[in-house]
């Protein structure tokens, strides 16, 4: 029935299964769409959020999917700055990932500002003092960058080539997309940073503060570096589920391989940089106001917050998935690297959790305890409508785009097929 | 965010802020004119060489 609409020389399930699978991941988009009405009409009071955690859930799923959708901009800057050819037959996919990302960031934002009426404040009245003003300009204006990348890829569909001018603009854009991924580039660099810049600086919240260089915290530098080094490897995990979803092969194993292992050694070198200035934070910047590195570890409750999350971090999800992607036999076994880069993508996102809601629960007054914090099913509802909002974007994109240019060939039809 | 907004001052601040948003959006914005207005003129004239990736 659709058939007009699939890519030529590809082949995709019948629609009627196509609309069963969405309208079963519809359903969990309508239980966010309701929870987010929710929130609008009555408000703030619809989460769990309190004075102690002005960040929270949504501000985590903020950082980790901006981070995640890293992969959009380092491998555009790999493919069309710094050369590396092979990655075009991944660069696709990984600005659909990166879309899919940046976008769930706004829809978060747009829920989580509590009057997205005044939303524009941010940019008419900017406070050019703050962190995150420049997070908000840099973020607006690389989710145009993906946008901009992204709407060729969705003029090659079959039928919109038909149209001659929709062919000459996809061809055009495509002819200076360097330039865009070099603004997406310069733009990725500052928001990532910023971002760590926001915990780095707060020097009422020790656990979070952190020395650097003039105005810029090191966790500035390591939110930029961990984006880079996780962002690809969540573009890998992606493609991989992807091909499990569809039972085919959609990328060449050397592709992945150059990914893998560029982000490999970018995890490795980010790992050793993240451990230096633990190291630093806990012998140096924390002692001189008045900690030691167990306040931060130890008398919260249950223990959620024990030693267990700094090796889980570092150890686990940091330094066993950098060893494991710069080794070539790993790489070359699919369950070693799946699980390399689903522990990578796992330590940014407990990075991100860390210098969010840790650094709030950390009592930091002498009479103080520890801050709990427990989302809404409102939040928890708010934060799992963009995973199931991406799932849509990512099969309609499968479904009616080229994204894989190599499929055709690793999946070659039967004969008398389209 | 316009130097004619009540609340702007020509500070360093406001200059970096501002110069670096307003000199990524005109890279954007210039960047799409032409992409456009090109693939009107190349339509406009009947040119037929366009096929998605260069």
């Amino acid at each position: 029935m659709d058939s007009a609409l699939i890519p030529k020389g590809v082949e995709r399930c019948p629609l009627g299964r196509f609309l069963v699978f969405i309208a079963v991941v519809g359903a969990v988009l309508l239980w966010g769409v309701v929870a987010m009405f929710l929130i609008y009409i009555k408000g703030l009071n619809q989460t769990n959020m309190n004075n102690a955690y002005g960040f929270a859930l949504w501000i985590w799923a903020d950082l980790a999917v901006i981070a995640l959708g890293g992969g959009a901009f380092f491998t555009g800057l790999l493919r069309y700055i710094i050369g590396k050819d092979e990655l075009k037959n991944i660069i696709n996919y990984a600005v659909l990932i990166g879309f899919v990302c940046y976008s769930s960031a706004l829809l978060i934002l747009a829920i989580d500002v509590g009057q997205p009426l005044r939303a524009w404040f941010i940019f008419w009245h900017a406070n050019v003092h703050s962190m995150l003003t420049e997070v908000a300009f840099c973020l607006t204006c690389y989710f145009i960058v993906l946008t901009i990348e992204y709407v060729p890829l969705m003029l090659e569909n079959r039928q919109l080539q038909r149209v001659t001018f929709f062919r000459h603009l996809a061809h055009n854009m495509h002819g200076i997309m360097a330039v865009f991924a070099a603004t997406g580039a310069f733009l990725s660099f500052f928001h990532q940073g910023s971002l760590g810049g926001v915990s780095g600086v707060l020097y009422g919240r020790p656990f979070g503060f952190r020395s650097g260089i003039g105005i810029w915290p090191w966790t500035f530098f390591l939110y930029t570096w961990s984006a880079a080094a996780c962002g690809p490897c969540f573009t890998i995990l992606v493609t991989r589920i992807t091909e499990m979803a569809t039972r085919k092969k959609l990328v060449k194993d050397n592709v992945i391989d150059l990914l893998a292992k560029i982000a490999g050694w970018m995890l490795l070198t980010y790992i050793t940089a993240k451990i230096v200035d633990t190291v630093y934070w806990a012998a140096v910047t924390a002692p001189a106001m008045g900690f030691t590195l167990l306040d931060f570890y130890t008398n919260n409750p249950g223990s959620a917050y024990g030693l267990w999350i700094l090796i889980a971090e570092v150890g686990i999800c940091g330094v066993l998935p950098a060893l494991m992607l710069v080794s070539a036999s790993v790489r070359r076994n699919p369950r070693l690297l799946f699980l390399a880069v689903l522990l990578a993508v796992l330590g940014a996102c407990l990075n991100r959790w860390v210098m969010i809601l840790q650094m709030q629960a950390v009592p930091v007054l002498p009479f103080e305890k520890w801050f709990t914090y427990l989302p809404s099913w409102q939040e928890i509802a708010t934060t799992i409508l963009p995973v199931a909002y991406g799932i849509i974007l990512i099969a309609f994109s499968y479904r009616y785009l080229p994204i894989f240019p190599q499929e055709p060939e690793l999946n070659p039809l039967p004969e008398g097929g389209r | 965010m316009f130097p004619f907004s009540f609340e702007w001052v020509w500070d360093l601040g406001h200059l970096v802020f501002h110069g670096a948003l307003w000199y990524a959006l005109s890279i954007l914005g210039i960047g799409l004119a032409y992409c456009i207005l090109k693939a009107a003129w190349q339509t406009a004239r009947g040119e037929e060489e366009g096929h998605g990736h260069p």
